[in-house]
């Protein structure tokens, strides 16, 4: 099958699939964060690692690209020499004799034993550097603390520091040169395990019940993030998302500030208001200000100054509150919360009030 | 016993169907179990297959709703356990089964009704999983069959939060298949240690027998922890234990830790008769003996011995302790010293050789490129900062593929185009065979290479659809045309089969040229095996014989 090929036409053939495959492999990658569209919620890419933009998740790319190149330089030596026994050493059409035997080389196989160890050495000590300076036991100095508490399907986010409570979206300020804020998170679970990863501002940390974890961020860059739940944690974990905003350091003052407050209490909305204090949804959602004070459910004082709902699902909009108020079975089927068979005019008068809540 | 022909051979033309029946059924023969354990094997492949093609099809496209969110969950949990317990753990036993005791010239395993017994332990293990789809309709229709994920992690599992039946049939169905595999590997390992034949020592043995050994071992070792935690497990959800129930004060990290202590060698007992097929079918088809016999076998035991020492790395994210993590970040690290001195050792046996690119070999070309795409990643995985970006993503999910798909699945193609002559006595058709293994690996480069971009992209595994506006269209989409490519390759595959039994060329006593023992009887085999036990004087006996001015004892 091989006659009509000479060793010059295969050693070129060879080239252009090697090239190929090189060109495939460095740009895609690059590219396929480069050019990812900007979403619906206000997030700025894709949520890649090459894309970095806060202290831990810069330090673990610079790790990566050196792992990458050690790892790739491997695969090009091994595969190179596949690909030439491949060619070198098919046997000839009417070749019955055997090969010389040979059964083995002391220094050769010596040799590719120390090479790998020695490799294996570096790799170790360079990465064991970077664990120690990423995983932190205990809050960096000056930092903002926050605890995480993952729920099924949703995350709240506890601003001890400040006294409240918001859900699904965690707003922090970017760390400067003149002063730096890292953010060390605790990481807790209601229920099931967990996993709290938004890729461009660090590694993932597993929540986990009965098991206190930290996570140290540090944005070195304004905008909007978007990670999710990374473990497995029954129906909904698809739709367990996170986004992060990162603030500069007046704009995240006045948030907090406006985050303290209670909530608005509008009387045009008052029959929107009273349905949902005589409903069941006081039983699991804190209205600050209200009678409202469940905490199996988000927090929704000021529900409105988030660009999502349910976790991510759907963008916070008039029409898709309405739906997720009439039924979020229907938005995210399986979610912990029920149906309660409101009437249409009932579901259009409580998000009138759902609305107020700015 | 049933009649037997000249050549040794029931006399099969003679039996009803019944009469056949009977003798499948009630068999001890080691070669009759082999071939049930493997055929059986296959055809939870095709379903595990067509689980992830739903999956992939689900996939293809952001925000899809083809599948509800609780089926998507079966399927992965129902693809994830078949291809590892239902797939992988009967293949390599029967291929084990039926190889072994030829290899070793034995003429059945040390205890033939253990055999028996294990085989239809797995056997109704697997039916019983799969009953869940019929019988785990439990409270509020959440039944079916198991959505918690192949590697099930409390509390997930706790009756809190997974109601009716289908995580018992889980829990059940693999502790009774387990029990089979335990006694599949004292079986091994007996045969192994006490049944070769005149001549054999230790270090005369096929590197497959070595191999299949330290598997045997492993087996042996690595899944009474599974069974252990699975009846904990099995008191918290019948009996309100609480190993793993958090709101009891039971802790999740335990079953973390005791899962991996048997999922992580488990990895390496899938992929280890991978290393034992290619260490046969390189050396036959490149005419040359293995480069390195010594190394080969010291790699393998320490392989053997390290892999049960680099389980918490599935938990650099959980939150351990930096010490912990750095620890069996170089222990995982370790391990790929020995696997990446098979890996030059393979290839130092092609190097200088006359390589015959019949199908087996290209299935075993192909186990090497793309095993050793699996094994540098998995070295990337080691690196815990690189972990915790990539862990539970669909990098991961490439990782593994292309170690179990691309490394276990494509060395099984290879054992079985290698050795289905000896087993049925007819050739399997080259032509197709080719287009099988080309369809194979362009399709599973498309499918499984796509995933490592679209996991650093930040895309997690085990979700049953994404938004529009991340940037992992293109890769899904790839990866599902992939699929298609695959399903392809299979067809062949499975026409090949078809074909080949019914009017395959006949194969005759040694159609490789082999030098195991297994080539110097019929094809197929008589029930005895060998007339006569054979003697053997080096690793290749056949060669030997083969050629008595070179023989291989004089350098050994």
């Amino acid at each position: 099958m091989s006659r009509r090929i000479t060793p010059a036409s295969r050693r070129s053939l060879l080239r252009g699939i090697a090239i190929a495959m090189l060109a495939a492999i460095f740009l895609a990658v690059p590219e396929a964060w480069a050019t990812a569209p900007i979403c619906e919620n206000g997030a700025t890419a894709s949520p890649t690692m090459f894309a970095p933009r806060s202290v831990p998740a810069k330090m673990i790319l610079d790790l990566s690209w050196l792992v990458w190149g050690i790892c790739f330089g491997i695969f090009l030596i091994m595969e190179g020499l596949i690909i030439l026994c491949i060619f070198k050493y098919r046997r000839a059409k009417d070749d019955d004799t055997e090969a010389p035997q040979i059964y083995g080389s002391n220094p050769i196989e010596l040799a590719w034993t120390i090479v790998p160890t020695l490799i294996v050495f570096v790799l170790f000590l360079v990465s064991a550097r970077t664990i120690f300076e990423i995983e932190k036991t205990s809050a960096p100095e000056g930092s903002l603390e926050i605890t995480v508490i993952g729920h099924q399907w949703w995350w709240e986010f506890d601003y001890p520091e400040y006294g409240f409570v918001t859900a699904n979206e965690l707003h922090v300020p970017a760390t400067r040169d003149g002063k730096r804020v890292p953010i060390y998170l605790t990481l807790e679970s209601n229920d099931v395990i967990h996993s709290f990863w938004v890729p461009q501002l660090g590694g993932k940390t597993d929540v986990v019940p009965n098991h206190i974890n930290h996570l140290w961020l540090e944005p070195t860059m304004t905008g909007t993030y978007v990670g999710q739940c990374a473990e497995y944690c029954g129906t909904q974990h698809a739709n367990m998302l996170i986004t992060v905003v990162v603030h500069p350091e007046e704009e995240f003052e006045k948030w907090v500030a406006h985050q303290k407050t209670e909530a608005v209490d509008d009387d045009t909305v008052a029959v929107g208001r009273d349905l949902f204090q005589r409903t069941a949804c006081i039983n699991c959602h804190t209205i600050r200000g209200t009678v409202a004070n469940g905490t199996f459910a988000p927090d929704l004082t000021h529900l409105m100054s988030r660009s999502v709902i349910g976790s991510g699902v759907v963008s916070n909009t008039a029409d898709n509150l309405a739906i997720w108020v009439y039924d979020p079975q229907i938005l995210k089927p399986g979610c912990r919360m029920p149906s309660m068979k409101l009437t249409k005019k009932d579901v259009t008068e409580i998000v009138q009030y759902l609305l107020t809540l700015k | 016993m049933t009649a037997l022909d000249h050549s040794g051979n029931p006399l099969r033309a003679k039996a009803t169907f019944l009469g056949r029946m009977h003798e499948w059924v009630s068999t001890a023969d080691h070669k009759k179990l082999g071939v049930m354990y493997v055929t059986t094997g296959l055809l939870f492949f095709l379903i595990g297959g067509l689980e992830a093609t739903m999956m992939r099809w689900q996939l293809a496209v952001p925000d899809s709703s083809l599948l509800s969110p609780s089926d998507f969950n079966r399927l992965f949990t129902m693809h994830g356990t078949t291809m590892v317990f239902l797939v992988g753990m009967p293949i390599l036993l029967g291929v084990a089964n039926y190889i072994i005791p030829m290899q070793i010239g034995a003429r059945d395993l040390a205890f033939p009704r253990l055999n028996a017994f294990g085989f239809w332990l797995f056997l109704f293990g697997g039916l019983l999983l799969y009953f869940s789809y019929f019988g785990a309709q439990g409270l509020y229709g959440m039944g079916s069959s198991p959505d918690v994920g192949w590697f099930a992690y409390a509390p997930l599992t706790e009756r809190t939060y997974s109601r009716g039946h289908s995580t018992d049939y889980w829990i059940l169905g693999l502790l009774v298949s387990s029990f089979g595999s335990i006694a599949t590997g004292i079986n091994l390992i007996t045969t192994i240690l006490t049944m070769r034949c005149p001549g054999m020592t230790l270090m005369k043995m096929p590197v497959m027998v070595w191999v299949m050994l330290i598997d045997a071992i492993l087996i042996m070792i690595a899944m009474p922890p599974l069974a252990a935690a699975q009846v904990m497990l099995l008191f918290d959800r019948l009996m309100g234990a609480h190993f793993f129930d958090v709101q009891g004060g039971g802790s999740a990290i335990l079953w973390q830790n005791l899962f991996w202590f048997f999922g992580h060698p488990e990895v390496y007992i899938l992929i280890l008769p991978a290393f034992a097929y290619v260490s046969e079918i390189i050396p036959v088809f490149c005419r040359k003996v293995i480069f390195g016999y010594p190394l080969m076998v010291a790699a393998t035991v320490s392989i053997g011995f390290i892999s049960l020492g680099v389980w918490v790395h599935h938990l650099f994210a959980l939150g351990l302790s930096p010490m912990v993590n750095t620890i069996f970040m170089g222990s995982t690290m370790l391990i790929a010293i020995p696997t990446g001195l098979k890996m030059f050792n393979w290839v130092g046996t092609m190097i200088g050789g006359k390589i015959r690119f019949d199908t087996p070999m290209l299935f075993s070309t192909g186990f090497l490129a793309l095993f050793l795409i699996g094994g540098l990643t998995g070295v990337m995985l080691s690196v815990v900062p690189f972990d915790w970006q990539v862990s539970d993503s669909y990098f991961v999910v490439g990782h593994f593929h292309y170690v179990l798909f691309g490394g276990l699945v494509f060395a099984i193609f290879a054992a079985i185009y290698y050795w289905f002559p000896k087993v049925t006595g007819k050739m399997l058709s080259e032509t197709l065979g080719k287009w099988q293994f080309w369809l194979l690996f362009i399709g599973f480069n498309l499918t499984f290479g796509p995933m490592h971009v679209s996991g650093m992209l930040g895309m997690p595994r085990r979700i049953y659809t994404y938004h529009a506006d991340r940037g992992w269209e293109l890769w899904n989409m790839l990866s599902s045309i992939g699929v298609l490519v695959q399903i392809a390759g299979v067809t062949f595959f499975v026409w090949n089969v078809i074909q080949s039994l019914r009017k395959g060329k006949d194969a005759g006593a040694d159609p490789w040229d082999g030098w195991t023992l297994e080539w110097a009887t019929t094809s197929p085999p008589p029930e005895y095996n060998f007339e006569e036990i054979p003697k053997v004087y080096s690793c290749r006996p056949l060669w030997d014989l083969k050629h008595p001015e070179d023989p291989d004892w004089k350098y050994e």
